[in-house]
């Protein structure tokens, strides 16, 4: 008996795990309302973890959790209704028949949930964070931190977005092609923000990210489905591949971090890698060259080490200059600093990453000063290489790539 | 869902044009609140006459005080409105697009706070 809690509380943790995104989804493209399918959900959460200890866990839980959150929304609008008039009480009865047929198969709005988010009613730059809040159920602050924004300007934003789409009225479909451009950026822009909040946590020991580079490729896979002929979603979907294929590489036996330069070609994943270049050479023959296509470029300049043992660095300067015209962010001038002292020497890297000194953004973002760090370090300036790994390691979550970064530092004190 | 769509013009050069343009306007006009009404998405409609016909009324202190000149003084003024009945933004946004004054001036949509939403959220 004493378990039945426990049980009932990971048949509530896997199916949020699971299912969360779908369940909002399917909730909220039928209210129109993203806040208020949040709301309904929380609330079949905590019913759940009342009752499922003393009832059991359902055969199917999610159903169960979808039916108790479209109860719990009829009840909330009966509530505050002082009056109904006829079409609302209909609508209301045709919920609850709904509701009683919920044992269904769910079925994967997702997509319409991602475009109503993607609106261009919604500002702008809200529209990714509002895809991995609604999709993955994540905290306004861990999208905060994705994004390099403040957790209240985020969350503010988010609430904001959320009344947006319930009150001018946003439809949940798929956009038609002709309008499809600005809305799939945002639909990528998300889904690639998931996968590398997944890939940044190699080991898989944090529950709640384990599962989102997993997700992000889902996603990924499903919109390259729906729209084969857009070459973004092509080259989105080619780059989380390159990189999936990746994954056991980056640690060592002993769960030590390896830099991209060290890795064993061995522990790649051929099968991803191929399935990757055929995506991108399918994106290539559409003639739109974007973001995401080039990014999967650089990805496979990269393998190519697999082949020919060494890595073209001048060619990977030279898409990081093309990304830096069509996608300027701090992140490709970060690489693209570490391209050039690659290709040029360190000397010219550490100049390319000095012009952005006057970016504030920069001020509390690692791999800016990891790649400081480490090209001070190639250029004997000891003392101020061991200040620079200092801020990258305070500023580091990840403990394999902390220690990675403190022996490195180490090693600076061995010379001096 | 209801939704208005405020019309907004830069009123001196409307009164500036010359009269074919006007002439224009007014078949556009024409044409667009036709094909709103064909559609049964027009509920409601009307030019409104510029702002040197406006008057602007406070109450302070009891006294009335009255104004001559419009609430607020912009580039472009509040010239005429539709009100439609549309299933979402996305097509009080077509509708909007369709209007004279998108080419012209500005067209702003804003949904009918219904009573009934309104008694909920309040």
């Amino acid at each position: 008996m004493d378990s039945r809690p426990e049980i009932a509380r990971a048949a509530a943790e896997a199916a949020a795990r699971q299912s969360y995104g779908k369940l909002i989804a399917y909730l909220a493209s039928r209210m129109r309302d993203v806040a208020g399918a949040e709301d309904a959900l929380a609330d079949a959460f905590a019913a759940a973890l009342e009752r499922w200890p003393q009832t059991g866990v359902p055969e199917k839980p999610e159903a169960w959790l979808l039916a108790v959150a479209r109860r719990r929304r009829v009840d909330a609008i009966r509530r505050r209704l002082t009056s109904e008039t006829g079409r609302d009480h209909l609508r209301l009865i045709a919920e609850e028949i709904e509701a009683r047929m919920a044992d269904e198969d769910l079925p994967d709005e997702r997509l319409r949930l991602m475009f109503a988010c993607a609106h261009p009613a919604i500002e702008a730059g809200v529209r990714a964070p509002l895809i991995l809040q609604t999709i993955l159920g994540f905290d306004a602050a861990t999208i905060a931190s994705a994004f390099l924004v403040s957790p209240a300007t985020m969350g503010q934003r988010l609430v904001r977005a959320k009344s947006r789409i319930r009150e001018t009225g946003i439809p949940f479909r798929v956009p038609e092609r002709a309008e499809v451009g600005e809305r799939l950026d945002a639909v990528l822009e998300a889904i690639y923000a998931a996968f590398a909040e997944g890939w940044a946590d190699p080991d898989g020991t944090e529950t709640r990210r384990r599962n989102l580079a997993t997700e992000g490729i889902w996603l990924g896979r499903l919109v390259a489905s729906l729209m084969p002929d857009e070459p973004e979603a092509l080259g989105l979907l080619a780059l989380m591949l390159f990189a999936e294929a990746r994954r056991a590489a980056r640690r060592n036996a002993a769960g030590d971090y390896v830099p991209l330069a060290e890795q064993e070609l061995a522990l790649w994943d051929g099968a991803l890698i191929d399935e990757a270049e055929t995506l991108l050479r399918r994106a290539a023959t559409k003639g739109v060259v974007g973001r995401y296509q080039l990014e999967a470029a650089v990805q496979s300049a990269h393998t190519t080490r697999r082949l020919t043992g060494r890595t073209d660095w001048a060619a990977i300067r030279h898409l990081y200059d093309a990304l830096s015209v069509i996608a300027a962010s701090p992140v490709v001038s970060i690489n693209r600093a570490v391209a050039i002292a690659e290709a040029d020497g360190a000397a010219a890297g550490l100049s390319a990453l000095d012009r952005l000194g006057d970016d504030k953004r920069l001020h509390d973002y690692q791999p800016y000063w990891a790649a400081r760090a480490g090209l001070l370090a190639r250029l004997g300036k000891t003392r101020e290489a061991a200040a620079a790994y200092d801020r990258a390691i305070g500023l580091e979550r990840d403990p394999a790539v902390r220690r990675f970064l403190q022996e490195r530092r180490a090693g600076l004190a061995a010379e001096e | 869902m209801r939704y208005m769509l405020l019309i907004y013009n830069d009123e001196a050069a409307m009164a500036n044009a010359p009269r074919v343009s006007t002439e224009q306007t007014l078949a556009a006009y024409g044409a667009y609140t036709e094909a709103l009404k064909k559609s049964g998405a027009w509920l409601a409609g009307d030019r409104l006459r510029p702002t040197q016909a406006a008057t602007s009324v406070r109450m302070a202190n009891g006294k009335t005080n009255v104004l001559d000149g419009p609430y607020a003084d912009t580039k472009e003024q509040l010239a005429g409105f539709y009100m439609i009945e549309a299933t979402d933004i996305d097509t009080a946004i077509e509708w909007a697009a369709r209007c004279p004054a998108a080419s012209t001036g500005t067209v702003e949509v804003r949904p009918i706070w219904e009573m009934t939403e309104y008694l909920s959220e309040k």
